[in-house]
């Protein structure tokens, strides 16, 4: 493991060389990022922190992480990650999933959950709740970048960026971002159809966050999803769409905290500012 | 110089009327089955002229749009391999990549090939980014789908001693045989289409026919690539039948005339524009790095002028078109002399797709259109020597 930052670190598994945000101490929380990637500077990372110790990878073909040869699918996704759960040997691991993230850890989960503790679904994608002809997740790409804020996010300036003056690093990772994104969820689209039969499997203690504004999920979707786990709870985030944990970080990490029963420290008054 | 006759077959009749997307959403309420069966029947006859007039035809296939009604080419190559008599059949292409099952294209293709006598050319493609929503094919990793289907289609036109099996990637085939085999051995002749310099140096190493659209004064460091790869494997100079342009033709005894004849001509690249944003440019289908730097405000013209002018070519003049060597326009002598400078800029193209109808352009201009180009233009092509390029060290 070579420290490339302060808290970004390159791992090796299975040969594939990814990217991924070590920070905190104590328990380790996984957090599994969206479709449109993580940010290592997101404030939600840092707040996590402050209750144990954030995993954060980009997954495989996201950001700066290598795609290794064959992975195309949620399915592949999971079992590199529990490749890596067991190569890290990490143990009474909370898992944090958004969108994508959320469908990945819940196919971790029906596999193997005995390094899992709990689960926290974000606004997850990853089964069928409607009938096959009704469309349960808006086609993100067949919309126009400015619907696409306006449908996923409370506020649609935060989905906004201005690639032109920010790295060449940060297009490179958001063109990434996108096309491993499809790689893994064109079709069927956003989810596994095999999944929702596999659901009972999960007997860890599991948490729907719903950001209320998402209009990409619906609240129908996030309340159908939740209901296939035996006794997973249901809470949604207001002023959130798609991604509470970029437009409530704070609240977002208070939720997982409450739910998993975590103190966290305190945040230093400089962040905080 | 051998020129294939094409025209996309269009459903010209809506193409004003629509809301923004031509291709992909636009309802299927606006085509008029009766107005497309006679519009079939006028391109079938056009096509049927162009056999006459010597000409070889070209069939393509798009989906779900008004700039093609031809979304399911096997049609069109069965009426030209039964009703024609000389031309050559070049379907441009086959979206191999798309499609669920190359043992049925095999079988289609070779069943072409055998009615018409041995007389398919096979084009194979990826296909436009607007045909991804449509097939709903995964644009990401479609080449090493398209690559696999093609291993697949050859093998299966040129075994013939015992069924072979297939556990590949994306296909699984136990008892591979195909009924009947194609006349042309071991397989008709293969084409296909690039835009970008490492397909093309690929090409070359394959030898297959590499066709362009719209890359007018931007088209040699292609063919250059083409060149250097060709030379590398087969140690001989490519010769100039490796190489296809698609070029728009308008021509007619005056100039004002072809002029007139060239602006609706023009109509396929204006209208081929037209649609829905997000389809054009689905996930995967170009390179990370390229999409990057459209995200950074990035993107280069694709078009330039014989003396190096970024043009647009959904959206110029047609003097831009042909300054740009995107569309022949004028009298036989003009367009002529346009060809053959286009060709020798190349370093030698021996295979002109020609658009000689699109759009609006009536009946009885494609007919006048095809014919004059026939009988002024195309004998003085067959007879001009090719050059011979060398391979530039710019490749």
């Amino acid at each position: 493991m070579s420290v490339t930052t302060d808290a970004i670190v390159s791992i090796v598994v299975n040969g594939a060389t990814i990217e991924t945000v070590d920070r905190g101490q104590g328990q380790p929380i996984l957090f599994l990022h969206p479709g449109i990637g993580i940010d290592p500077a997101a404030p939600v990372l840092a707040e996590l922190a402050r209750g144990g110790r954030v995993i954060a990878p980009s997954h495989p073909g996201f950001g700066g992480s290598q795609l290794p040869k064959g992975m195309s699918s949620v399915d592949d996704l999971s079992y590199f990650y529990l490749d890596l759960l067991d190569q890290l040997d990490l143990r009474d691991v909370l898992v944090v999933g958004v969108g994508l993230g959320g469908w990945i850890a819940a196919e971790i989960a029906v596999k193997n959950s005995t390094r899992l503790s709990r689960l926290v679904m974000a606004n997850a994608v990853g089964v069928k709740v409607g009938d096959r002809e009704t469309r349960d997740i808006v086609d993100v790409w067949s919309l126009m970048p400015d619907e696409y804020d306006t449908l996923a996010y409370f506020d649609p300036k935060v989905g906004k960026r201005d690639y032109k003056n920010l790295p060449e690093a940060v297009s490179l990772a958001a063109a990434r971002n996108r096309e491993a994104h499809a790689r893994v969820a064109w079709s069927p689209y956003m989810h596994n159809p095999k999944l929702k039969n596999r659901l009972h499997r999960i007997r860890i203690p599991t948490l729907f966050l719903w950001g209320a504004a998402d209009r990409i999920l619906s609240d129908t979707y996030g309340r159908g999803y939740c209901a296939m786990i035996a006794g997973a709870k249901f809470e949604p985030i207001e002023r959130a769409g798609h991604y509470p944990h970029i437009e409530q970080p704070a609240e977002f990490a208070r939720r997982v905290f409450a739910f998993a029963g975590t103190a966290a420290k305190a945040a230093p008054r400089a962040q905080r500012a | 110089m051998q020129v294939y006759q094409f025209t996309e077959q269009p459903y010209y009749p809506v193409w004003n009327d629509h809301s923004g997307s031509l291709r992909v959403n636009l309802p299927s309420r606006k085509i008029d089955p009766k107005i497309a069966g006679d519009l079939f029947h006028r391109y079938y006859d056009e096509l049927l002229l162009s056999d006459e007039l010597g000409l070889n035809i070209m069939l393509n296939e798009h989906h779900q749009t008004a700039t093609c009604m031809s979304s399911t080419v096997i049609v069109g190559l069965s009426v030209m391999a039964r009703q024609t008599k000389k031309a050559r059949l070049l379907v441009l292409g086959y979206p191999i990549g798309h499609r669920l099952d190359p043992l049925r294209e095999a079988e289609e293709l070779a069943t072409i090939d055998v009615i018409s006598r041995g007389r398919l050319d096979m084009g194979f493609i990826k296909g436009v980014p607007y045909e991804f929503p449509a097939s709903n094919q995964n644009p990401v990793g479609v080449m090493d789908r398209f690559w696999e289907a093609h291993d697949f289609i050859i093998k299966a036109m040129s075994s013939h001693d015992e069924p072979f099996n297939w556990e590949g990637e994306f296909f699984h085939y136990r008892q591979v045989n195909v009924w009947p085999r194609p006349v042309q051995q071991p397989h008709p002749p293969i084409w296909t289409t690039t835009g970008n310099r490492t397909q093309a140096r690929l090409l070359g190493e394959k030898g297959y026919v590499m066709a362009t659209l719209g890359s007018g004064y931007a088209t040699r460091p292609l063919y250059d690539a083409y060149r250097q790869s060709y030379q590398a494997k087969w140690r001989k100079p490519a010769p100039a039948d490796r190489f296809a342009y698609l070029g728009l033709v308008a021509v007619a005894e005056d100039e004002a005339e072809a002029r007139r004849r060239g602006e609706f001509i023009a109509g396929y690249l204006r209208s081929s524009s037209i649609v829905h944003l997000p389809f054009r440019n689905p996930p995967g289908f170009l390179a990370a790095e390229d999409n990057a730097r459209m995200l950074r405000g990035e993107s280069a013209p694709r078009s330039f002028t014989k003396d190096g002018r970024g043009i647009n070519m959904h959206h110029g003049s047609v003097q831009d078109l042909i300054d740009a060597g995107i569309l022949f326009c004028g009298t036989p002598d003009q367009v002529y002399k346009q060809i053959v400078e286009f060709c020798e800029y190349c370093g030698g193209m021996g295979n002109l797709l020609m658009m000689g109808h699109a759009g609006f352009l009536s009946h009885e201009d494609t007919v006048a259109n095809l014919t004059l180009f026939a009988k002024e233009v195309m004998p003085r092509l067959k007879e001009w020597k090719q050059p011979v390029a060398e391979v530039t060290a710019a490749a």
